[in-house]
């Protein structure tokens, strides 16, 4: 570890996750954040990879920003954990000495970032909304406390290692006119045996419709929806509205849903442009999630739920006959359009 | 087999955000005053974990670890009465703003100091910060795999077996013991204190141990110059006013709120 000083400024390291061979969204807008960081005075932004990518997968990461791309080649495995990540980061760093290493805080980001940082004596920032960089130093804003209060924490070595929450930066727009070098990493041999092996996946379930973190629309439902059932209810309106359904953590838990449906602070981070929240109190570990969406409907029978302290329309009542009620008129009013 | 389950207490962290207070100025939360403490959530499902071990038959003594204020034996107490053996709490006298860093260190040095083990978990992250960086530095310092978002824990012979959450489903884990395992709130709901543990658990022991009794004396720690600090702590205004949409019916609600939503361009 050295400490940071205004001549060491080496670029930008960026983690780059894949699901199913494809880099997760996140990883552009990781990508939008380096660049805008890169031009600010942090320099290059690269990003790692693991195994065997196709082509296209190197041109649209050039296009969304890339400069530069180690690809560290490691047999063939469907899942990388993040022990195979540590083991080629270790590779990767020796080719370069980034100012600041980025990953997504995902189940994979924020399972690799800790251990970096502790094998780097690094600083480190967990589930960031905001990074800035002024002057030399950059400054990570998270939320704490269940998203109830930020905090902003400088970070001092060279490295630092942030983890950054989806949906809180901007991608850049791609251009096919963007160039990169692409770097290839032998990736030293580690004992299998002594690490974590993934010996099954399973996948939820997502059903028809929009991803609940790309869509433009969410209908969320939490404990006041008082049963599984309610969300067959939900389903309806989301249909109607093209949008996904979500839910609650406490929902989540008491197996009225699959868990990936979980918004929230240990679950996803939507940002849709209507969120339509029913029988949600509105905790703000649940506000973590859906707190950026560009405007909230909150639905709950109890006229002091948090949640209309959030919302921009709120009703008061029995979603039982709001909710019905509400997909008629949409019907009503698309067929009037 | 030995299992530490590691705790943090914490204030209720379900508290509404318009009673939740901040001292800006020394940028820590400040306690609502006459609200008890709570063992953070994830600590909790942690406990459960290491329990539902010994209820699937394994012999194992359970240890309830936490570095803290004196006041924090209470939530090794309530893990005692869930159902674990015993109890030691470092003492966090003269590093009470310990981060996460500092506090791995000391858990690590803690564990080391207890013996031979077998499985450490402790919660995904402490409902405070909500970092999440303890559970892997704990591992990372005592050269052993971790294993994270755990929402079922297993123990077949010398390995543990985990379901690991993802975004978009789940995966089975398996690493060789010893081994961290960071628990998630999918793991279900921790058991309540039993009148039976309740009745032992004044009888189980709890050591109390000082930083300098494992070896951590002012200077030694690596992280003694933090490589991040906390520059603010602040609570984010809101300018929100909600627009109560009302009617005399349901579907006048609807029609109301519709003709609201085409307005404002919302659909």
């Amino acid at each position: 570890m050295t400490r940071d000083s205004s001549s060491q400024k080496s670029g930008i390291l960026i983690v780059g996750e894949c699901a199913k061979e494809i880099p997760v969204a996140l990883v552009f807008e990781l990508l939008g954040l380096g660049r805008r960081l890169g031009s600010g005075g942090l320099g290059e932004v690269s990003v790692a990879l693991l195994g065997n990518p196709a082509p296209e997968v190197f041109a649209a990461l050039i296009a969304g920003g890339a400069e530069r791309i180690f690809v560290a080649r490691t047999p063939a495995r469907e899942h990388y954990e993040s022990d195979v990540w540590l083991a080629a980061l270790a590779d990767i760093l020796a080719r370069t000495s980034p100012r600041l290493i980025l990953a997504g805080h995902t189940a994979l980001g924020a399972d690799l970032a800790p251990r970096l940082a502790f094998r780097l004596k690094a600083a480190i920032a967990t589930g960031c909304e905001r990074l800035v960089l002024s002057g030399d130093k950059l400054h990570a804003t998270r939320p704490c406390f269940g998203h109830k209060a930020r905090e902003v924490l400088a970070l001092k070595t060279h490295p630092s290692i942030v983890t950054v929450r989806a949906r809180t930066n901007e991608a850049i727009e791609r251009s096919s006119e963007r160039s990169g070098e692409i770097v290839e990493v032998a990736i030293q041999a580690f004992d299998n045996r002594a690490i974590p092996r993934v010996t099954a996946r399973k996948y939820d379930d997502t059903g028809e419709g929009p991803r609940l973190e790309s869509a433009n629309v969410v209908v969320a439902g939490g404990r006041g929806l008082g049963g599984a059932e309610g969300f067959e209810t939900l389903a309806k309106l989301a249909h109607i509205l093209g949008g996904a359904v979500g839910a609650s953590r406490v929902a989540c838990d008491l197996g009225w849903c699959p868990r990936s449906w979980q918004v929230g602070l240990t679950g996803k981070t939507v940002t849709p442009s209507l969120y339509v929240a029913v029988g949600i109190s509105g905790a703000s570990h649940h506000m973590a999630g859906c707190g950026n969406a560009s405007a909230i409907l909150a639905i709950n029978s109890d006229p002091e739920a948090p949640i209309f302290k959030e919302a921009r329309f709120g009703l008061v009542g029995d979603y039982r006959e709001l909710v019905p009620a509400l997909v008629t008129e949409l019907a009503r009013h698309k067929t009037a359009a | 087999m030995r299992i530490h389950v590691c705790l943090k207490e914490i204030q209720n962290p379900e508290i509404s955000a318009s009673i939740f207070k901040i001292d800006e100025e020394q940028r820590v939360a400040i306690p609502l005053a006459g609200l008890p403490l709570v063992t953070s959530p994830f600590d909790e499902q942690a406990i459960e974990a290491a329990l539902r071990i010994r209820d699937k038959g394994a012999t194992c003594r359970i240890t309830a670890l936490s570095f803290g204020p004196d006041t924090a034996q209470r939530a090794i107490k309530r893990a005692l009465s869930m159902g674990v053996d015993d109890g030691i709490l470092v003492a966090d006298a003269g590093r009470e703003t310990a981060d996460s860093m500092e506090t791995a260190y000391i858990l690590a040095a803690a564990i080391k100091r207890a013996g031979d083990f077998d499985l450490i978990l402790t919660g995904r992250q402490a409902a405070d910060w909500d970092a999440g960086i303890v559970g892997c530095g704990v591992a990372e310092l005592l050269r052993i795999p971790v294993i994270t978002f755990a929402m079922n824990v297993e123990v077949r012979g010398s390995r543990v077996v985990v379901e690991r959450v993802l975004e978009d489903g789940s995966e089975i884990v398996e690493a060789p013991m010893p081994c961290v395992v960071t628990v998630s709130n999918e793991l279900g709901e921790p058991r309540k204190a039993s009148l039976r543990e309740t009745m032992r658990a004044a009888k189980k022991p709890i050591e109390k141990w000082t930083c300098e009794s494992i070896g951590i004396t002012p200077g030694n720690l690596p992280f003694e110059e933090r490589p991040q600090q906390r520059e603010r702590l602040f609570i984010p205004t809101k300018d929100a006013c909600c627009e109560m949409v009302t009617g005399a019916s349901p579907d006048e609600v609807a029609k109301n709120l519709v003709s609201r939503l085409a307005t404002t361009r919302l659909i």
